[in-house]
């Protein structure tokens, strides 16, 4: 049944800074809200037009599809290295990586440290789904202890695989990054908090502020074997034990 | 014009590069070429350019990534191992058709071999030393003079094909002293308008800048598109040196340091009245075949000179093909062959 | 209480259900009817109980929810 909406306010749209295009992501991941969020924080801002992409390889390495901006597909865990360059070669541009767990915490480790240790004023999107969604759920080096992924089929077991490494802990004791902060989207009040990060981490390289990144415990419904709203429940009960939720480093707040 | 200096190999190649426009230089140190990452050190930032001394040669490599995507000259250089990590970076850059300088002043190896100059990484560099069907343009100077042009041309072959292009020197070119004469600096302002890079996407559509696509079909296009661009490039970059070929009965192959070697044994056989001449092939991709090729038609043999196993003879003898006998002589590790041990070598094939 | 309308993208919809569970006011359900990609869209339920909040929509991973509001209760 059509709705007459003409006479109504629009109070929620697609953000202009998306494409029409359709997210490749399954249904129920967070990967696709994360998008919105960065669109909406584009818009807000009115940076499209300066705003370049990084897209990485794992489940968004079709990022640069989903944003009205520039945008570079980058080689895995490179994408700070290669925003660094593209910021230093034009530093009155916008630049943003978004960067899995796999991508920025495994075998993009030193690119990602020393990105955050020069303090690049770039803006780090790193999405922390304690697992590699891309290659069918293999084991991050976020991923839970126990938990049963298809290299740890028996649970991570830190006696051979160590533990979840909270590589936002590891970069809050640098001294130059301005803005660290862990966010969740398991509810409408962190999507909401989770926003107000992602603006922040734009805005301050807006203001030239410097290197900020904004961690996000998503979900990976598909190869945690949940359904979307018990991976939602698994990230507020037990996730966030693990990896506690709020800023770690907020300078100049 | 007509400033002279006495400078190194690996200086003239970093004002070389300053001279061209480098707007972005990212690098791990390296011996032996230090002295290139200091030189930048000390005047990229003074020119309110970048220098950025990278956690590490991937790192750096995805850096120029970044800085040839925002459109700009950029560079890279190091040795041996490091070039080993920057080849990940070499095959997207060359995927991406991105436009960037590499700089590999080789050393001996393999492994972490030693600082001794050597030419062992010469498949690395022409064959494709990362994955994926692509080449680098590979520019091989014998002069430190040479350094210094081969640098300015390595720009503008890497803008006008938008692909990498390698400087490979080594260990005894980057770090001999000879005078030359700098060439010009170029005008920032004129260099090569770059629409195709990522800058903003104001007043037209988002610029992309990658080097995958999912379908088959679409892959096989992009890499067509590629080898027809290589295709391009081997029909008007082939560059080359002959010297005392005309009368000939002899040809010695070698290309940098071993080529400015090959010119002293060249006078020394002359002298005792063999008939020697050199061939030294500047663009050692694409490699001069075909000139290769109508000269061994003109002598009885042709002489590989390397400091490798025998790397390049393998594109000698794809040249010659059978129309000369096509000997080889090469020193390895470090060590660099001596006039008078290319000379014996010369006579063992002297009618 | 204002009054809102959610529209969906029956062809955006996965049918993750994360709307659903978003909404105080139990306005969203699934349809049980297939889009193009196979899953079973969300479609709107309970009209008249939409205060347009847009918590659905705030929810939704691929965007497949507008909603609006009444500017004034008539
Ligand atoms: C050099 C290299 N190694 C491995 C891979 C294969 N690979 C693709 S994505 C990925 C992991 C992705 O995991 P993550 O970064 O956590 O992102 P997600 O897919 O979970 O969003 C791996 C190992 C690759 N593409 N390149
Ligand atoms: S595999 Fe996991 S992370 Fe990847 S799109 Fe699917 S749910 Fe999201
Ligand atoms: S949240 Fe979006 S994709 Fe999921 S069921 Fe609701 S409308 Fe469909």
């Amino acid at each position: 049944m059509p709705v007459d909406t003409a006479r109504m306010t629009k109070v929620f749209s697609r953000p202009q800074s998306l494409t029409e295009a359709h997210f490749t992501y399954c249904p129920g991941c967070h990967h696709g809200l994360i998008t919105r969020i960065i669109g909406q924080t584009i818009d807000e801002l009115g940076i499209a037009e300066r705003t370049i992409g990084i897209a990485p390889v794992g489940c968004a390495v079709f990022a640069y599809l989903w944003y009205r901006c520039d945008a570079l597909q980058v080689a895995h865990g490179r994408a700070s290295a290669v925003a660094t360059g593209l910021k230093r070669a034009r530093p009155d541009r916008i630049v943003f990586s978004y960067q899995g767990d796999g991508d920025f915490a495994s075998i993009g480790t030193a690119e990602s440290i020393h990105a955050a240790n020069r303090g690049e004023n770039i803006t780090v999107i790193f999405v922390n789904n304690q697992i590699y969604g891309m290659t069918g759920g293999e084991m991050a080096p976020t991923t839970l202890v126990s938990q049963r992924t298809t290299t740890t089929p028996e649970g991570r077991d830190p006696a051979t695989t160590g533990y979840p490494i909270r590589f936002s802990e590891l970069l809050a004791q640098l001294d130059a990054p301005v803005y660290i902060t862990r966010q969740a989207l398991y509810d409408t009040r962190r999507i909401m908090d989770c926003t107000k990060a992602i603006k922040k981490a734009f805005q301050n390289q807006v203001d030239g502020k410097g290197y900020s990144l904004v961690e996000i415990l998503s979900t990976c419904p598909t190869n945690w074997h949940m359904s979307p709203l018990q991976a939602n429940e698994h990230v507020a009960t037990t996730v966030t034990k693990v990896f506690p939720l709020g800023d770690l480093v907020n300078k100049g707040a | 014009m007509g400033e002279r200096y006495l400078l190194r190999g690996n200086e003239v190649i970093a004002e070389a590069a300053i001279r061209a426009g480098c707007q972005c230089y990212f690098a791990y140190p390296i011996t032996p070429q230090g002295e290139l990452v200091e030189h930048m050190a000390r005047h990229m930032p003074r020119l309110g350019r970048t220098f950025i001394q990278a956690e590490s040669e991937v790192a750096a490599i995805s850096m120029v990534y970044g800085a040839a995507a925002a459109g700009v000259r950029t560079m890279t250089s190091s040795s041996s191992p490091g070039i080993s990590l920057k080849q990940e970076g070499i095959s997207y850059i060359a995927g991406s058709n991105l436009p960037a300088v590499i700089v590999n002043v080789v050393r001996g190896g393999p492994g972490l071999g030693n600082i001794a100059p050597s030419q062992c990484d010469y498949f690395q560099a022409v064959k494709g030393g990362g994955h994926g069907d692509y080449h680098m343009i590979v520019l091989g100077p014998s002069t430190v003079p040479e350094a210094g042009e081969l640098t300015m041309l390595a720009f503008e072959l890497a803008d006008r094909y938008r692909t990498p292009v390698m400087i490979l020197a080594d260990g005894l070119l980057g770090q001999m002293m000879e005078p030359v004469e700098l060439p010009e600096s170029l005008e920032l302002s004129k260099l090569p308008q770059k629409p195709w890079a990522a800058t903003g996407a104001k007043g037209r559509d988002p610029n992309i800048i990658l080097s995958f696509d999912l379908s088959p079909e679409n892959l096989k296009r992009m890499n067509l598109e590629l080898q027809a661009k290589y295709a391009e490039i081997r029909k008007n970059e082939v560059r080359w040196e002959e010297m005392d070929t005309a009368d000939a009965d002899i040809v010695v192959v070698a290309y940098g340091s071993i080529a400015r070697i090959a010119k002293t044994v060249i006078r020394m056989a002359r002298a005792e009245g063999i008939r020697l001449g050199l061939f030294r092939p500047i663009t050692l991709w694409p490699y001069p075949y075909e000139p290769l090729r109508d000269l061994a038609d003109r002598v009885h043999t042709i002489l590989t000179v390397e400091m490798s196993a025998g790397q390049m003879w393998e594109d000698v003898r794809l040249a010659v093909a059978e129309r000369a006998a096509s000997p080889f002589y090469g020193e390895m590790g470090g060590v660099v062959p001596t006039p008078n041990g290319i000379l014996s070598e010369v006579k063992k094939y002297a009618r | 209480m204002p009054h809102g309308v959610v529209v969906v993208d029956g062809e955006r919809c996965k049918g993750c259900g994360l709307c659903i569970a978003a909404c105080p006011q139990k306005v969203l359900a699934f349809s049980g009817a297939l889009n193009k990609s196979g899953y079973d869209v969300v479609h709107v339920e309970m009209p008249d109980a939409c205060v347009g909040c847009a918590f659905c929509a705030l929810t939704c991973p691929d965007i497949a929810l507008s909603v609006y509001r009444e500017k004034t209760r008539t």
